[in-house]
């Protein structure tokens, strides 16, 4: 299973490491990351498979929100489900 | 594998566009509760809706979580009250009581079937159950009454018409000091359906399983939105499936909740409702969206024929997201629930008769109308007759939700507060229509019944 983890904020050092530190801290693996720096504002979308976490999906949750406050980011984790179902047939 | 853009217009349709799952709505069959003494009754009620629904909350929390998307009402709609009230007899408020408290226990945001289907006639427990809406009501926060006095199969019910008229009123007037909310939660409808998870008018019908979980989506804001973006050079046809391919979006969205929902539970999954229902909050209106379609405001002529588009095209674009379809599905136009139609009733580019037109096609009917405090019992009785005939020979669900502002007049406000809102007093026409609903009897079925 996969699920969808979406940073924006403003664009500081370090961003990227801090957010892939925490998967590593979960045990999410990240199997893809796309970032973009548009005018000073930083968005990343990363995959990461949560089969083998070692805690809840939704406190994995709970734990990059509170990362993301503790940086200035929005981070949201949602599973990939909501994202098929929506643009897949 | 997922696309960027694709990820990046699910979040920004939560985020931005107040896309959320209106409603997750547990439909559960109280028929084996009936005993002969009210209180056995009342307890086994309490016991069957506490024991099933017990998790319904905390899974869709679990589900928002998961998913990243709000479901905003968790809500159980269960076998009309008045089956109960005539197997056991008593005061029907009691069984009120019962569903107030375990609404209050389990933490749904409203219980609904408070309910009488009188549409042929009345049989035993459906009067005494009526005349108990209003004190009901009172006495509660979270039911939710509804009676359905006429169907294209039936036709019209002219002694429920005229009894819903001084019902409606009475709701009102023992609520007048609290904005007479009591009428705000008391529906009267024609064809009504039976797996519909929207209130004031959800109950859970006699043909129903056990239990089952009904979804019901939401998202005029992405409407809006989408065709904002397209701009003013496309033609209607492009627009018409434009919203097609929104609400295909809008709807996936609710299969999934439903899916999930009724997995997590171990419930069977009943339909999704696709209907547009709008809030109160900014971005989130029907009435935005006709605007967008090209009216200057809502109301305006033309505004029909848009809403018949609109309805028509989350019709179509649903049906192919989700393998059950139901409930009233199409487009919401309840009046202070919606920030335009309050604008527009408020300019007076809305008028009841303007709204009374857009009912005969968008899904449902006069929903959320704030009328003058001296309205009398058979004009009301009377806007109730013309809408269940526009549902009867339409094959539609049509309804009544109007609330008499009592020691109010035209150009005053009410505020209900939360997802009920606001809205100003609309002008009603004050002429006496009291023989013909006097004249009781039954309005016979159109020809359109004799369809077999």
């Amino acid at each position: 299973m996969l699920a969808v983890i979406t940073v924006t904020g403003k664009d500081t050092v370090g961003v990227l490491a801090k957010v892939s530190g925490e998967c590593a801290a979960i045990g999410a693996n990240i199997i893809d990351v796309s970032q973009t720096v548009m005018q000073g504002l930083f968005a990343m979308i990363m995959m990461v498979e949560i089969d083998q976490i070692q805690c809840s999906f939704t406190d994995m949750v709970d734990r990059m929100e509170t990362l993301g406050h503790s940086m200035g980011y929005v981070i949201h984790v949602m599973h990939e489900d909501i994202f098929n179902a929506m643009h897949r047939i | 594998m997922l696309n960027t853009n694709d990820i990046l217009e699910t979040i920004s349709m939560i985020q931005d566009e107040n896309l959320d799952i209106r409603t997750v709505t547990m439909g559960i069959s109280l028929l084996d509760c009936a005993d002969a003494d009210i209180e056995a009754s009342c307890r086994k009620v309490y016991q069957k809706i506490t024991t099933l629904a017990k998790d319904l909350v905390p899974v869709c929390e679990q589900i928002e979580k998961e998913f990243g998307i709000p479901i905003i009402n968790k809500r159980i709609s269960v076998t009309p009250i008045a089956m109960l009230a005539g197997v056991s007899g008593g005061d029907p408020v009691k069984y009120a009581l019962t569903l107030e408290k375990a609404a209050g226990a389990v933490g749904v945001n409203f219980i609904g079937g408070f309910s009488a289907l009188v549409h042929r006639g009345f049989s035993a427990g459906d009067q005494a159950l009526i005349h108990a809406i209003p004190e009901a009501l009172a006495q509660t926060e979270h039911i939710c009454a509804s009676v359905n006095v006429g169907s294209t199969k039936a036709g019209i019910n002219l002694d429920a018409v005229e009894l819903m008229g001084r019902i409606v009123r009475e709701a009102a007037e023992i609520t007048k000091d609290r904005e007479c909310i009591g009428a705000s939660k008391l529906v009267v409808l024609c064809n009504a359906p039976e797996n519909n998870p929207f209130m004031a008018g959800a109950f859970h019908g006699v043909g129903e399983p056990d239990v089952v979980i009904h979804v019901g989506v939401s998202g005029p804001g992405v409407v809006r939105s989408a065709l904002a973006r397209s701009g003013k050079n496309k033609s209607i046809t492009e627009i018409a499936d434009l919203i097609k391919r929104t609400a295909f979006k809008i709807t996936r969205m609710g299969q999934l909740v439903g899916t999930e929902a009724s997995r997590r539970l171990g419930v069977p999954f009943g339909i999704v409702d696709l209907s547009l229902a709008p809030t109160p909050a900014i971005g989130d209106s029907v009435a935005h969206i006709l605007e967008e379609i090209g009216l200057e405001q809502c109301g305006a002529a033309g505004t029909t024929a848009a809403l018949a588009m609109l309805n028509d095209a989350v019709k179509k674009g649903g049906v192919m997201a989700s393998s059950m379809v139901g409930g009233l599905s199409g487009a919401f136009i309840p009046v202070s629930e919606d920030a335009g139609m309050i604008d527009a009733a408020r300019s007076g580019a809305l008028c009841i008769e303007k709204l009374e037109a857009m009912t005969a096609v968008c899904s449902v009917g006069l929903d959320m109308i704030i009328i003058p405090g001296d309205t009398t019992p058979e004009v009301i009785s009377g806007i109730i007759a013309d809408e269940a005939a526009i549902g009867m020979i339409n094959s539609k669900t049509t309804a009544v939700r109007v609330i008499p502002a009592i020691g109010k007049q035209a150009g005053e406000e009410l505020n209900f507060g939360g997802l009920l809102g606001y809205g100003p007093i609309m002008k009603v026409n004050t002429l006496s229509p009291a023989v013909f609903v006097h004249r009781g009897g039954q309005i016979p079925a159109p020809i359109q019944a004799l369809k077999n």
